[in-house]
């Protein structure tokens, strides 16, 4: 739990007083620490381009920047961001690359096309976009940053409105531009 | 100087252009007060939230440009959440009430909406010259309306900005009686533009001597507009891919041996590498050359195209470049002073193909270097000891290592003593960022030598609270400082307080102050927003001053707490 999401510390119950002397060390080492992972992993198995990116907001590159450095002809990167989508009452899971996309809305089309047939067949009308982030909690998508979200999302999951409420979901934000509505 | 006309000091205060030179004319006497601000056309806001529209309005009668920046530069690499603020439109909306005859509008980081777009079109007869960077929240509609309604447009700069392309007709809205264009930047645009609108634009744009096309320009409109303007001085290519044997190459071919001016040459959003022969013949001339957008470049043909480059000033360039491929720039390029190498993979994955051997060469080879970004694998005490010792010019140096708190491969030790070197040796710099593994040692350094530094960037560094406060006691001319990820607590914050009044802003994110902290700085200094920004929202629910502060952003202020904040921004 400690490795993941170094930018949500602040969340993280810890016991210790405030301020204490460790603690400063603390982020440093475990930083290195996924570094050195990474180091070793990298050196044992080929070359996989694995994802760094384990704090928000490094390295310090613009996301202008970073996401026009993306789908190159070159086709030399692979890609980082696949993901299994699920849809509640559809049979089966689909994979989608989300670095393919510029945005929500974008992504919003992209699940339409998937899911389309589902997305009709479906009795209820109102869908719900959510995600789960790194730290295994599932999250209304929308909220973020669309760097922050596909930095962030492990899976996604196409949710009934209805089951929603279970989830504590409060808001009916059309997250998706209200896309997934039929 | 009281004998002297008003006039005749106006024509004197005409020479000095400098923003600082004037704000110091203005403080003087009230008299010079008075000339100085009926005479102001250029006005420089580096916080947007420091002052207000109308308080500008009343100050700068004779106001014709304006540069206004936004969100914090941290904001940059998504640490500030999408609607912090920085809208552009209340202060459009001012200024269009106003009697001022705005001609100039250049915006960084800052929120721009279509409707503010299209309210600046229609409000100033004279308006000629918009530059955008970095911006989001307008669509190419907004962009249609600033084509179609300033019909004295001379400059339509957009530089990384976030646009929703709609694919419309932006292009052709710009009407035929539209022959003033002077600069043409749209490459951060993502959709398809309409070729032939922008052909006979260019055709009939005598004065154009900027141009940079985007992605979707092909290599055939390209030679075409290169054939009706060789006179351009700046060229930003768009899609270079094309057959070497077509017909199309060999007119671009004769195109570009025409444009006898260029001196800047930038995008290659899309790049053939087998084709750059075609360029060789107008890169002789180049001073600025930016390749950092086309990762399809790079070994022996983009050494060989650097090979033609004799005269670069300054090269902005991918990390694919290599260790090896520096050695050439070091080797050719002996006029270079700006030096921006970026990482070919922007999310940190991957080994990054520069380290600290490309910098030493560099360094030794270009002696002029005066300005560097550099994103690397590695990097050593010893090889920044030299470059401080090469070059003791630099007045920006940017350093980025992919892991940030790696020490130096070889010694194993902190990068205190490299980065101590080049504030030791630089004495004229103003900008540094730092990274690596560093103690408390290397701010101690800073506080002592970095006489003129402006701008400090912080991230994973230092042992305790003498770090920030190294800095901020020493540093007399700081202006800006960010800090990520630092153990720096509420005595750095609060050693000082005044200290903040003579900067533009801190930033503190992830670091050890708590809200009792920053409270205590905004009862201290009325003169300050004192910022908490809380994404995850706990503040709500938990008010406790020991509670330790995600984000805090503070800046000086004449107008006090801003009232367009977000929910989750509170200014204490």
């Amino acid at each position: 739990m400690a490795k993941e999401g170094l930018g949500m510390e602040i969340t993280e119950l810890r016991l210790g007083l405030p301020g204490g002397g460790t603690e400063k060390n603390e982020k440093k080492r475990v930083f290195s620490e996924i570094s050195e992972e990474e180091e070793t992993e990298k050196s044992n198995g080929p070359p996989e381009l694995q994802s760094k990116s384990q704090v928000v907001g490094w390295p310090p590159v613009c996301s202008y920047r970073k996401k026009n450095s993306f789908g190159d002809k070159d086709g030399s990167k692979t890609s980082k961001f696949y993901v299994k989508v699920s849809m509640d009452g559809a049979p089966f899971l689909r994979k989608i690359d989300l670095a393919l996309h510029k945005g929500y809305s974008d992504l919003a089309k992209a699940l339409e096309k998937l899911f389309g047939e589902a997305l009709r067949d479906a009795e209820s009308c109102e869908f719900v976009p959510i995600y789960e982030d790194k730290d295994g909690d599932w999250m209304l998508a929308g909220d973020v940053p669309w760097e922050m979200f596909i930095e962030s999302c492990k899976r996604l999951r196409i949710m009934k409105k209805a089951d929603a409420k279970g989830f504590g979901v409060l808001q009916s934000r059309e997250a998706l531009n209200g896309t997934l509505k039929e | 100087m009281n004998y002297f006309p008003d006039e005749v000091l106006e024509h004197v205060f005409d020479f000095i252009t400098s923003h600082k030179d004037r704000n110091s004319v203005s403080l003087v006497c009230k008299s010079w007060y008075k000339i100085e601000r009926y005479s102001r056309q250029r006005v420089f806001i580096g916080n947007c939230y420091s002052i207000s529209p109308e308080r500008l309005i009343a100050r700068f009668p004779g106001l014709k440009s304006l540069t206004l920046k936004g969100k914090p530069h941290f904001a940059d690499f998504n640490l500030v959440p999408h609607d912090w603020g920085g809208f552009v439109y209340p202060w459009i909306k001012a200024l269009a009430k106003s009697r001022i005859g705005l001609e100039e509008l250049r915006l960084k980081r800052m929120v721009v909406s279509d409707e503010s777009l299209e309210l600046l079109s229609k409000s100033f007869v004279n308006f000629k010259s918009l530059v955008l960077v970095s911006c989001e929240g307008f669509t190419t509609d907004g962009l249609a309306a600033i084509a179609a309604n300033c019909r004295f447009l001379r400059e339509l700069d957009l530089q990384e900005n976030e646009v929703d392309d709609h694919r419309g007709h932006w292009l052709s809205c710009f009407p035929e009686s539209c022959t003033s264009l002077i600069s043409l930047n749209f490459a951060c645009l993502r959709g398809e533009v309409n070729l032939g609108a922008l052909e006979r634009l260019v055709s009939r744009s005598p004065n154009l001597k900027s141009l940079r096309l985007n992605r979707a320009v092909p290599l055939d409109t390209l030679q075409k507009l290169l054939m009706r303007a060789p006179q351009l001085v700046d060229l930003g290519i768009g899609s270079y891919v094309h057959d070497p044997f077509s017909e199309v190459y060999n007119k671009l071919k004769i195109a570009i041996q025409r444009c006898k001016s260029i001196r800047s040459l930038s995008g290659f959003l899309e790049v053939a590498p087998h084709c750059m022969s075609a360029i060789y013949p107008i890169c002789g001339n180049l001073t600025f050359l930016n390749l950092s957008y086309a990762p399809g470049l790079h070994g022996n043909k983009l050494m060989k195209l650097i090979q033609h480059c004799r005269k670069l000033q300054r090269l902005w360039i991918l990390d694919c470049i290599g260790d090896k491929g520096l050695g050439v720039v070091a080797l050719t390029c002996k006029e270079l002073q700006e030096l921006r190498v970026f990482p070919s993979d922007p999310f940190g994955a991957g080994n990054a193909a520069v380290t600290e051997e490309g910098l030493v060469l560099v360094s030794a080879g270009c002696p002029k270097l005066n300005s560097l970004l550099y994103f690397c694998q590695q990097m050593t005490n010893a090889a920044l000891i030299t470059v401080a010792k090469n070059c003791p010019n630099f007045i920006r140096f940017r350093l980025c290592i992919l892991d940030p708190v790696k020490p130096d491969p070889v010694t194993n030790q902190p990068l205190d003593e490299g980065f101590g070197a080049i504030v030791q040796s630089c004495k004229g710099l103003k900008r540094l960022s730092l990274s690596g593994l560093l103690t408390d040692q290397v701010f101690l350094y800073i506080g002592m030598y970095a006489e003129q530094l402006e701008m400090l960037s912080i991230a994973f560094a230092a042992d305790s609270d003498k770090g920030m406060l190294y800095v901020l006691n020493g540093c007399k001319k700081l202006r800006k400082l960010e800090i990520r990820d630092c153990p720096f607590g509420d005595a750095a914050l609060l050693e000082d307080v005044g200290k903040y009044e003579t900067m533009r802003s801190l930033w503190m994110s992830s670091c050890e102050v708590t809200l009792g902290g920053c409270k205590s700085v905004a009862e201290k200094m009325p003169s300050l927003n004192v910022e908490i920004i809380d994404e995850c929202e706990q503040m709500e629910f938990n008010l406790d001053d020991k509670q330790k502060v995600d984000k805090m952003y503070l800046y000086r202020t004449l107008v006090g707490h801003r009232k367009d904040a977000p929910e989750y921004v509170s200014i204490l």
